[in-house]
């Protein structure tokens, strides 16, 4: 029987929805057990929010002044000490989740699996490779514990209404010191986040300027939708680097993905694939974005979006 | 510092539409144009920076592959890198193995900083860095854009999903190099006829002692699905209707 440990990812006080997610995916492990490590200085609050979550057996809470930040130096060897007698360990393909596990995966003596998108068994999985091009069936040795990240657009969080029994635990462990958190400059926005709106509008390199992308966020606001960018407009420093959306950005799934200035290069593409519905807004009608488009429209984004911000909020 | 490490992966290039093979059993490669992985070429930038600021003496390019990755070492080598080692393999190595590969040319090299990019853009498998950083007991700071070095420390602000976050590390340490720590300079013609001279040696992987991990087996390759045909519409008011008809407004 598989016997689960997945990592929650959080910010000392909320759950992130990585988490649900992730849950998600183990659950579809057939008669899977699957307990949730909460890392936290002071974890109750999040561990709490984890007990939550359907199909999880347990949730174990690790206080320690020293996972007051995540950082993988310090967590990795934690995480191999308490991996002791569970089959696999998971973590979302988040920034906190591919850093932190392969340093796991490595201290465990085995590969990793990263980004799964599918669950064909206990140790078979599918996941992406080439930005999305190909898709590659992998199957893990079952003598050995499975590491893995879950790639989070692949799967819908996980229902609450569950009361799974929080434990504390303390594995035992030595932390280095050599790695040494200093601070977090996280983007102020009061609109929904990338990874969990149901709609999002991104701009690319043809809004030709920071102020420009105010025609971005007003759609977006009128349609109560987070905003992306592409990296052409992350580079030019129109928008943070937390906007990019792409391979090496943010792989998002919103119902609505609205893409605009956007010639739509492989790697912006392998971001949205699981978009419910792309709508195009390009002045090229030959932009390789149309071709993955649901509604397509050729034309000037400067006259577009005022227009359709102003027809969306007369709605 | 005395030296650094750089690891250059060869890989289809980034521009290329990599399809599946017909019979599942791989992604077309021949004929392809291969390329430096990019993000290690950005690694290859930063320990470039690094050495012409004074603060390092010499850049050693690594590259664990078929005898074919000379041709990205010697193009490492043509961007300024002061020599170069061909870890040879007939196949390709998983992550840990190539962690492991690696660590034992640390052991070796004894470098003061391992740069690395942050994944490499085939297998998209983004775990080099974080394991070698694991067997070396050593800091790693992922996902780079800016690197600032302080004599035994460094100071890493990296890229991560709700903005950017700085750490202190000690070194010697594990950097990977994400998009935005710098722009990789051009190859000049003369720097191509001046790197055929510098130093390239070949290690037999056979011959380093180093034992390979359990690779997760890749069973069968496919092409991701299609999306459905989308329509066009004329206007903010076509559009308009085309969401309403998806209820979406
Ligand atoms: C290793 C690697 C990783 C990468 N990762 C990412 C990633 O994660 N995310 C990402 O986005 N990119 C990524 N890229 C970059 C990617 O290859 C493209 O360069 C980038 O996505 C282009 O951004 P863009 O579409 O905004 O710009 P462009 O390609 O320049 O497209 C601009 C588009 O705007 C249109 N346009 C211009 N003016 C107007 C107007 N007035 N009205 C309407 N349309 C107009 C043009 O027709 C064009 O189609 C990566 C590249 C590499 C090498």
């Amino acid at each position: 029987m598989s016997k689960i440990l997945l990592i929650a990812e959080h910010d000392g006080a909320t759950l992130n929805p990585s988490t649900a997610k992730c849950v998600a995916c183990a659950a579809q492990i057939s008669g899977a057990e699957i307990d949730v490590a909460v890392f936290a200085e002071e974890g109750a609050a999040v561990a709490a929010q984890a007990a939550e979550l359907q199909s999880v057996s347990k949730v174990l809470q690790l206080d320690n002044p020293a996972n007051a930040n995540a950082l993988a130096a310090t967590l990795a060897p934690q995480v191999s000490a308490l991996a002791d007698g569970y089959s696999h360990v998971f973590g979302p393909s988040t920034t906190f989740g591919k850093d932190l596990m392969p340093r796991v995966a490595a201290l465990l003596g085995v590969n990793q699996i990263s980004d799964i998108m599918e669950v064909l068994g206990s140790h078979k999985f599918k996941r992406p490779i080439y930005a999305g091009n190909a898709i590659v069936t992998v199957e893990a040795s079952p003598d050995l514990p499975v590491v893995a990240t879950v790639r989070t657009a692949s799967y819908q969080a996980i229902e609450a209404g569950n009361s799974a029994a929080v434990e504390a635990a303390s594995p035992d462990a030595d932390l280095p010191t050599h790695t040494r958190f200093l601070e977090i400059q996280a983007g102020k926005s009061d609109r929904p986040d990338l990874q969990t709106a149901a709609k999002v509008v991104s701009g690319g390199r043809a809004l030709a300027s920071a102020e420009n992308f105010d025609l971005i966020f007003k759609l977006a606001d009128a349609l109560g939708a987070g905003a992306g960018a592409s990296r052409a407009a992350v580079d030019a420093g129109y928008v943070p680097n937390e906007m990019q959306v792409g391979q090496t950005g943010k792989i998002i799934a919103p119902e609505l993905y609205i893409a605009i200035g956007i010639s739509g290069a492989i790697q912006h593409l392998t971001g949205i694939k699981d978009a419910g519905t792309i709508v195009a807004i390009n002045k090229d009608e030959e932009a390789p974005i149309f071709e993955v488009a649901d509604i397509g429209l050729v034309g000037d984004l400067f006259d577009i979006v005022p227009q359709l911000t102003e027809a969306v909020s007369s709605q | 510092m005395e030296k650094i490490l750089v690891g250059l992966k060869r890989v289809v290039d980034y521009n290329v539409r990599v399809r599946v093979k017909s019979d599942g059993s791989g992604v077309e490669t021949d004929g392809v144009k291969m390329s430096i992985n990019p993000f290690d070429e950005i690694a290859l930038e930063e320990a470039l920076r690094i050495k012409e600021r004074g603060e390092a003496s010499e850049v050693v390019v690594v590259s664990v592959g078929g005898s074919e990755a000379q041709q990205q070492l010697r193009t490492g080598l043509a961007m300024g890198a002061d020599r170069a080692i061909l870890v040879v393999t007939e196949s390709e190595l998983d992550p840990l193995t190539g962690a492991r590969v690696l660590m034992e040319l640390v052991d070796r090299e004894q470098p003061g900083l391992v740069l690395l990019g942050k994944q490499a853009i085939d297998n998209d498998n983004n775990q080099t860095g974080q394991m070698l950083a694991a067997l070396w007991g050593r800091p790693q700071a992922t996902f780079a854009s800016e690197v600032v070095l302080n004599g035994d420390t460094a100071k890493v602000t990296r890229e991560v999903d709700v903005g950017l976050e700085s750490i202190d590390i000690d070194l010697p340490a594990v950097i990977t190099a994400d998009l935005r720590l710098n722009e990789p300079r051009y190859v000049k013609l003369p720097d191509i006829m001046k790197a055929k001279k510098k130093p390239l040696d070949e290690i037999q992987f056979a011959e380093m002692g180093v034992e390979s991990a359990v690779p997760v087996a890749n069973l069968q390759f496919e092409p991701p699905q299609q999306r459905a045909k989308g329509i066009m519409v004329d206007d903010v008011a076509g559009l308009v209707s085309a969401l309403k008809d998806k209820g979406l407004l």
